[in-house]
């Protein structure tokens, strides 16, 4: 008989601290290192589900709070990754990890070619992206295209407990530097999420079948398609929705499958939209099936701080049901 | 003496090599005013030499083991040599075969033998110093009784890096070498003119980092220096820095002629040649025939290793697509 696992319900926060305390137990090797994660990270990432910091119960040898450095913390890493250990480094937002954009481009990268595969470097690096309310332009940036276009890197956005919790696992067992992308708003969401599971990097979730019009997104505005499925349900539209979850590699296998069947396909992100990875997807479809293509993305601005300006940025569902119609009409 | 000898063999073998591929390089790139030659050189790119600098590498590396591991800087060679690479090897990377040591995927600013800790030279200034403190703080974490090295010029002092790296190796406690090979040229522009105070040393004490200044032409006062270094550290002292001031006899790429320094300074740094300064003292210890010796068999190794360079194959194409990621590797584009 097999054993039955209950789901447990976390937050997307938690999900990931479970995963990597569960991965931390299970390999002593598996550290993580970033500004503030004795106090458990500043948006409590690194807390277990009992609120304790995870630092009391792996103590501040793999749990290890750093300088603000960020090019040593990143830089590090790739040198303990060389020497045996498997490091998960927090940089906090996107934007500090600018900060160590050598560290992550040029050596963590490039180092097992130009070394001829000397080495490898199994490394994950967590950079929450996304606006989150009123933290203006510095805090506030999507920039998964930036590292999908470096050969070397694997880029990850989960936008579920149960993803951010198979991801991380994945993403610390695949050997490979990742390029870990959480949303700064969905740290408080909850779901189920299945002890023990794994969702395997590179595959798309589809979130909602359809037939008229295919949705790709990723991180956060999977919720916004999701609920835009449901406005154009309503009005006689039956929209596929699909979380590509992993960015790169991408599922262009589910992505095409869908386009094909739905003869048309709008890709989503909160990114900006010009020269963002949605361009990627509606170009490789645009070449190999016959579907219309639209993308929906931010405009080429800097986020800002005033409501009334960081709504300019912001997607959300009106504006994806929005765009699905105008393609629809086409 | 013979401690004298087992430092000239080192730094005869780096010279050896670096005018074999200084040799091998020209015609490689067009650039500092010279077209490339309608042959292609047989080492092609920008060739980093460590000529002039040889002590620094033998002095410190002949206080290190196997298990100590090392990060260096674009011009390399020497220290990959001195921790115990192969030539053969080496001179096949630079040529760009498939049986050099980065199967041809690096060249000479990416020299590594990571079989014997050699963690890698880095194309780009000061990148080797944060990963050299993540090799010590693993090695520490680790219990791993060994130390992590990281050579750098005097130009890195003024990025970032150097900085935070001596930070964080005093606030973790690390076993942690830091060596300021200090060429007193950045590129092609005078270093002290761009540089505050005094350079590496007591930016490293201010740091409360313990630093020795030695003349790193002086492969003796080196090693000295680098023998007190590394026992402190592998006593459990913490991080040191070692402050060689050495000078670069060739220009900032092999086919650069440096014609930017004053011919005078030149002629006076090259009277203090280490090679040339260990000679003399090895033949006023009557072991004139044992150097000659030494550098013969340098020769001849350099030589073996040029022949089994120019005789060996390139990379296949498919090796452009290997050694990457291997999630999702098999899709490129």
């Amino acid at each position: 008989m097999n054993k039955v696992v209950d789901t447990i319900t976390l937050s997307y926060a938690q999900a990931a601290a479970v995963a990597l305390s569960e991965a931390m137990e299970a390999d002593s090797n598996v550290i993580a290192l970033g500004e503030d994660l004795g106090r458990g990270g500043v948006f409590g990432q690194y807390r277990s589900t009992d609120g304790k910091p995870l630092v009391a119960q792996f103590g501040p040898d793999r749990i290890i709070d750093t300088p603000i450095s960020e090019s040593t913390i990143v830089g590090a890493a790739v040198g303990m990754a060389l020497s045996g250990l498997r490091p998960v480094v927090e940089l906090r937002v996107v934007d500090f990890a600018l900060c160590a954009i050598d560290e992550l481009i040029n050596q963590a990268a490039k180092n097992r070619f130009m070394f001829g595969g000397q080495g490898r470097v199994p490394l994950v690096a967590r950079m929450p992206i996304g606006i989150w309310s009123a933290s203006a332009a510095q805090h506030s940036q999507s920039l998964e295209a930036w590292f999908a276009h470096i050969p070397g890197l694997v880029v990850v956005a989960p936008s579920t407990p149960a993803d951010n919790y198979g991801l991380l696992h994945a993403a610390l067992e695949s050997g490979d530097p990742v390029i870990y992308m959480e949303h700064k708003e969905l740290w408080g969401s909850t779901g189920p999420v299945l002890p023990g599971a794994r969702v395997e990097l590179g595959k798309a979730r589809t979130v909602r079948a359809g037939s008229d019009i295919t949705i790709v997104s990723w991180s956060k505005q999977v919720l916004a398609c999701t609920e835009a499925a449901e406005t154009l349900q309503a009005q006689g539209i039956s929209a596929e929705v699909i979380d590509l979850r992993t960015i790169w590699p991408w599922d262009r296998e589910a992505v095409l499958e869908s386009a094909q069947r739905t003869g048309r396909l709008l890709v989503v992100h909160e990114a900006v939209q010009a020269a963002g990875f949605g361009a990627e997807i509606a170009a490789t479809v645009a070449e190999h099936t016959n579907a219309r293509v639209a993308r929906l993305g931010a405009p080429r601005i800097p986020v800002g701080y005033a409501p009334s300006l960081e709504a300019v940025s912001r997607i959300g569902a009106a504006k994806v049901a929005a765009a699905a119609q105008a393609l629809l009409q086409r | 003496m013979t401690d004298l000898l087992s430092l000239y063999r080192t730094m005869v073998r780096i010279r050896a090599f670096e005018d074999a591929a200084e040799v091998a390089s020209q015609g490689g790139v067009q650039a500092w005013g010279l077209s490339a030659s309608a042959k292609p050189a047989l080492v092609r790119g920008p060739l980093h030499l460590s000529t002039g600098q040889e002590a620094v590498a033998a002095g410190v590396c002949a206080h290190l083991k196997p298990a100590d591991l090392l990060t260096s800087t674009h011009r390399g060679h020497g220290h990959t040599l001195a921790k115990g690479a192969d030539s053969t090897k080496m001179m096949c990377e630079l040529f760009g075969r498939a049986n050099g040591y980065n199967k041809g995927k690096g060249g000479s600013m990416h020299i590594a033998d990571f079989s014997v800790g050699m963690l890698g030279a880095n194309g780009v200034v000061a990148a080797g110093l944060p990963i050299a403190v993540g090799a010590a703080h693993a090695l520490k974490l680790r219990k791993v009784d060994a130390i992590a090295v990281s050579f750098f010029g005097d130009g890195a002092i003024n990025r970032g890096p150097f900085m935070e790296s001596l930070n964080w190796a005093v606030v973790y406690h690390l076993p942690m070498l830091f060596i300021c090979e200090d060429n007193q040229i950045s590129a092609t522009t005078a270093s002290a003119p761009m540089t505050a105070g005094q350079g590496a040393s007591p930016r490293a004490e201010s740091l409360q980092v313990p630093a020795l200044k030695v003349d790193g032409n002086d492969v003796e006062a080196v090693s000295n220096a680098a023998a007190k270094l590394i026992a402190e550290i592998r006593a459990g002292a913490g991080p040191r820095l070692l402050h060689a001031i050495t000078y670069r006899h060739k220009g900032h790429v092999s086919v650069d002629p440096g014609t930017y320094r004053d011919p005078d300074e030149v002629r006076k740094a090259l009277e203090r040649d280490p090679i040339k300064r260990t000679r003399q003292q090895l033949e006023a210890a009557g072991l004139g025939a044992q150097a000659a010796q030494v550098e013969a068999e340098a020769r001849a190794e350099i030589d073996a290793a040029l022949a089994a360079a120019e005789a060996s194959p390139v990379p296949e194409v498919h090796e452009a697509y290997q050694d990457i990621v291997t999630t999702g590797a098999g899709v490129w584009a």
